[in-house]
């Protein structure tokens, strides 16, 4: 399959939300250092398995995630042509949650952080 | 073989089976349960914890391969998916049950005509047998011709026969609740009276 992987897609971009950006002397006043974390630095990756069905994963995307259904089905591909992709990305904790859903729908789904 | 599930004219979604297909049906659900209904800590000192669920110690994925892929390691660092295990194992599990309840509860008060009620159970439960089974055939992404054509007397044979079934409902149960994912729109799927 040509085309974007799910995992560069939904990388979150780091550096552009930093706030010093916006107002780095009281960034600086307060804290005494700049806040240089990425926002969204865990990621949930839904693994290919020979079992789930295409249709039945681009549904749970679509119905969990709240995707619309060519952003479901992309994933979907990812998932089944190059073995994994990445659905969904932010805290620790949130990941977790969606780790957690995933697996409640039978998908095979890990978290990690995004390096 | 039925037709699978079908929307009706008022909405509803409904599967036309026989006798064979309804005691088929019960049966998976019952296996659900049983596979991964939690295990009983009964020597456990903290009420609640065993209440809720908690387990002190390590606790790994199960060696049976079917209960390891239902309840999969959420971590691939050993230590951390144990963690993530020992507090979520058994919601999990709890989930599991509860949807192949509702099923059974849902056919053993039908007849030839089972009206689904919660559409969460029903796929979850589906799904979930389907790994099962799709585990203990060892089923791969091109071994589908090799498991239909082996001999009846093959212990994987009858199974095998079970699994295309379920995933035959499976699919016919998506496509009732998303036409679009089968290139119907909403006003063109097929229907039938109530």
């Amino acid at each position: 399959m040509a085309g974007v992987s799910g995992a560069a897609r939904l990388k979150p971009v780091t550096g552009v939300s930093v706030p010093v950006e916006v107002a780095p002397e009281v960034d600086e006043q307060v804290h005494g250092q700049v806040d240089i974390e990425p926002q969204r630095p865990w990621i949930t990756i839904v693994w290919n398995d020979p079992i789930n069905l295409m249709s039945y994963v681009t549904y749970v995307f679509m119905t969990y995630f709240k995707y619309p259904r060519e952003k479901a089905e992309q994933l979907m591909r990812d998932v089944h042509y190059e073995g994994r992709a990445v659905v969904s990305a932010g805290s620790r904790e949130e990941m977790e949650r969606d780790v957690a859903a995933m697996h409640s729908f039978g998908l095979w789904a890990t978290l990690q952080k995004d390096d | 073989m039925s037709y699978g599930f079908q929307r009706t004219a008022t909405g509803r979604i409904v599967l036309r089976v026989d006798q064979v297909e309804r005691g088929l049906l019960a049966s998976v659900a019952r296996q659900v349960i049983d596979l991964v209904k939690p295990e009983e800590h009964a020597a456990d000192p903290d009420p609640l914890a065993a209440q809720i669920g908690w387990v002190d110690g390590e606790v790994g994925p199960s060696d049976d391969p079917a209960v390891a892929r239902l309840l999969p390691d959420a971590y691939s660092d050993a230590a951390d998916a144990s963690e993530f295990r020992r507090f979520t194992e058994h919601d999990l599990r709890q989930t599991k049950v509860q949807h192949a309840t509702t099923v059974l509860a849902e056919v053993e008060r039908s007849g030839d005509k089972i009206t689904v009620g919660s559409a969460d159970s029903w796929l979850g439960t589906l799904n979930d047998a389907r790994i099962a089974i799709g585990t203990r055939i060892q089923i791969a992404e091109d071994n589908h011709e090799e498991l239909a054509s082996l001999p009846e007397d093959d212990p994987r044979a009858g199974l095998f026969h079970v699994y295309d079934w379920l995933t035959f409902l499976q699919e016919s149960l998506v496509r009732c609740l998303n036409p679009s994912l089968y290139g119907f729109s909403d006003n063109d799927i097929p229907v039938i009276d109530d």
